[in-house]
């Protein structure tokens, strides 16, 4: 999450002091991301010094609500601007997968003798399914976007909601995939067999023309998870 | 007192080689209020589990009490009148009659029940206000949106004092926000008092549940812990 860029959007709508900013920001994303006024000023500094906001007016004036200490207050530069509108349409990186510590424990229970693989995956899927719980008790508790009472504040705390709820619905519906893919195996003597090595000693002498086929995407899947290291 | 308690339910199909265990010493009480999630993957006995809350079908062994009397010891009128008075039933594809509109559908269960046909008009047409459709309580089915079919369906559910709304799939082929809608209404009635049961595969509508019970080969293999309360997740450190 980009802080700068948030900023950034907040001063596109006019000049602004910093505490307002923090409390925009805050109000705008739901109040799920708080944000401290060191942060906020720390990057408008970053920001000034890289040309893309600069000090608005000429005095420094007391922010109201504040013990009378001078605030300045600063605007979005055109090349603020100019950015801001680049950053909004480049798609974040997400073509590297990520390496995932529960694909790493699925893949070590599976290996380690005595233990029950469904055993451990329910144990993460009922935790997942709890914090879904959870998620779902806030927006249960905010208004629906059939209601026609909420403000735009409430609009964004859907939104960063259903964005959590997609998010771990994904991993529980791939823990249903892996131990659907598991009992299949299982069924077929796939799952207790030998250790990987020799089942891909076992698949290249057996077929070598498809293991060569399938090498290439591992490869390619190695080199980018390996990237991200 | 539970609305719905489920004692030790065993559920075999079939005899001799075709015999299947479809439930196996599945205990389970629902509270008034209350609304319980059953997730498992497909032949786990999920739908069992509802056939027989409901008193569609007997379990093999065990007790179905429904507010705390045997469904069991009940004769076959009393078991129908508590189907018809007292449980809710909405399937995946909201089983509405075509040849009735919409308040009449809604209506129906309370007219079964001895109703007269005016005053369960007039329930009827305010079951479906309630759920904003009261200008579509003349339409047929076949006129209505999913959406609006499964808001039917569920004012269907909840109409009159129905204490127990038995859902299987509830969203059916609905898309997200309108699968949405379903869960916030089952939600709603659960908030006025209503018990609820939820079959479903998908963790996002299960997760509107104060309780989600997992089924595995016909057993309680696991549930989530009780509520944590709202403030937990925005206290966490992030």
């Amino acid at each position: 999450m980009s802080v700068r860029h948030a900023l950034l959007a907040l001063l596109s709508e006019g000049p602004k002091y910093g505490l307002q900013l923090r409390e925009e920001f805050e109000a705008r994303t739901g109040e799920v991301w708080p944000l401290n006024v060191g942060q906020v000023y720390a990057t408008l500094q970053r920001l000034e010094r890289d040309g893309l906001v600069a000090a608005a007016g000429e005095d420094p004036v007391s922010e109201p609500g504040t013990q009378g200490a001078p605030q300045k207050a600063y605007e979005i530069t055109e090349v603020g601007s100019a950015e801001l509108a680049q950053w909004l349409r480049v798609p974040p990186d997400q073509s590297t997968p990520p390496r995932d510590d529960l694909v790493m424990k699925i893949l070590i229970a599976i290996r380690i003798p005595g233990t029950d693989v469904y055993e451990v995956i329910q144990a993460h899927r009922r935790y997942l399914v709890q914090l879904m719980q959870e998620w779902t008790r806030l927006k249960g508790d905010a208004p629906g976007a059939e209601d026609d009472g909420g403000g735009p504040g409430d609009l964004a705390f859907g939104l960063v909601v259903d964005a959590e709820l997609f998010r771990l619905d994904s991993v529980v519906r791939w823990l249903d995939a892996a131990e659907g893919r598991l009992r299949r195996a299982a069924a077929d003597g796939r799952l207790t067999a030998a250790p990987a090595s020799a089942s891909a000693a076992s698949a290249a002498s057996g077929a070598s023309a498809a293991s060569g086929a399938a090498a290439e995407p591992v490869a390619v899947l190695r080199r980018r998870i390996g990237g991200g290291r | 007192m539970s609305v719905l308690e489920l004692r030790s339910i065993s559920k075999v199909y079939g005899k001799g080689a075709a015999e299947v265990q479809a439930l196996r010493d599945v205990s389970l009480t629902v509270a008034a209020g209350e609304m319980v999630a059953v997730m498992g993957p497909s032949g786990s006995g999920k739908s069992s589990l509802l056939t027989i809350a409901g008193t569609l079908e007997e379990p093999t062994s065990g007790a179905v009490l429904i507010n705390g009397e045997d469904v069991h010891a009940m004769s076959g009128g009393a078991k129908a009148r508590v189907r018809r008075r007292t449980i809710g039933y909405v399937f995946q594809d909201f089983n509405l009659l075509p040849g009735l509109t919409a308040v009449e559908n809604v209506a129906l269960p309370l007219e079964l029940d001895g109703t007269s046909m005016r005053r369960a008009y007039l329930a009827g047409a305010k079951a479906l206000e309630a759920l904003g459709l009261a200008g579509r309580a003349r339409a047929f089915p076949d006129q209505l949106s999913g959406g609006e079919r499964q808001r039917v369906a569920i004012a269907r559910a909840t109409v009159g004092e129905r204490q127990l709304l038995l859902a299987d799939e509830p969203s059916g082929a609905l898309d997200s926000a309108n699968g949405e809608g379903v869960m916030r209404l089952i939600h709603a009635a659960c908030k006025r008092g209503v018990a609820a049961v939820v079959v479903t595969h998908d963790a996002q509508l299960a997760s509107w549940a104060d309780r989600v019970i997992f089924l595995r080969d016909g057993r309680l293999a696991d549930q989530t812990a009780a509520p944590a309360g709202p403030e937990s997740l925005l206290e966490r450190p992030s």
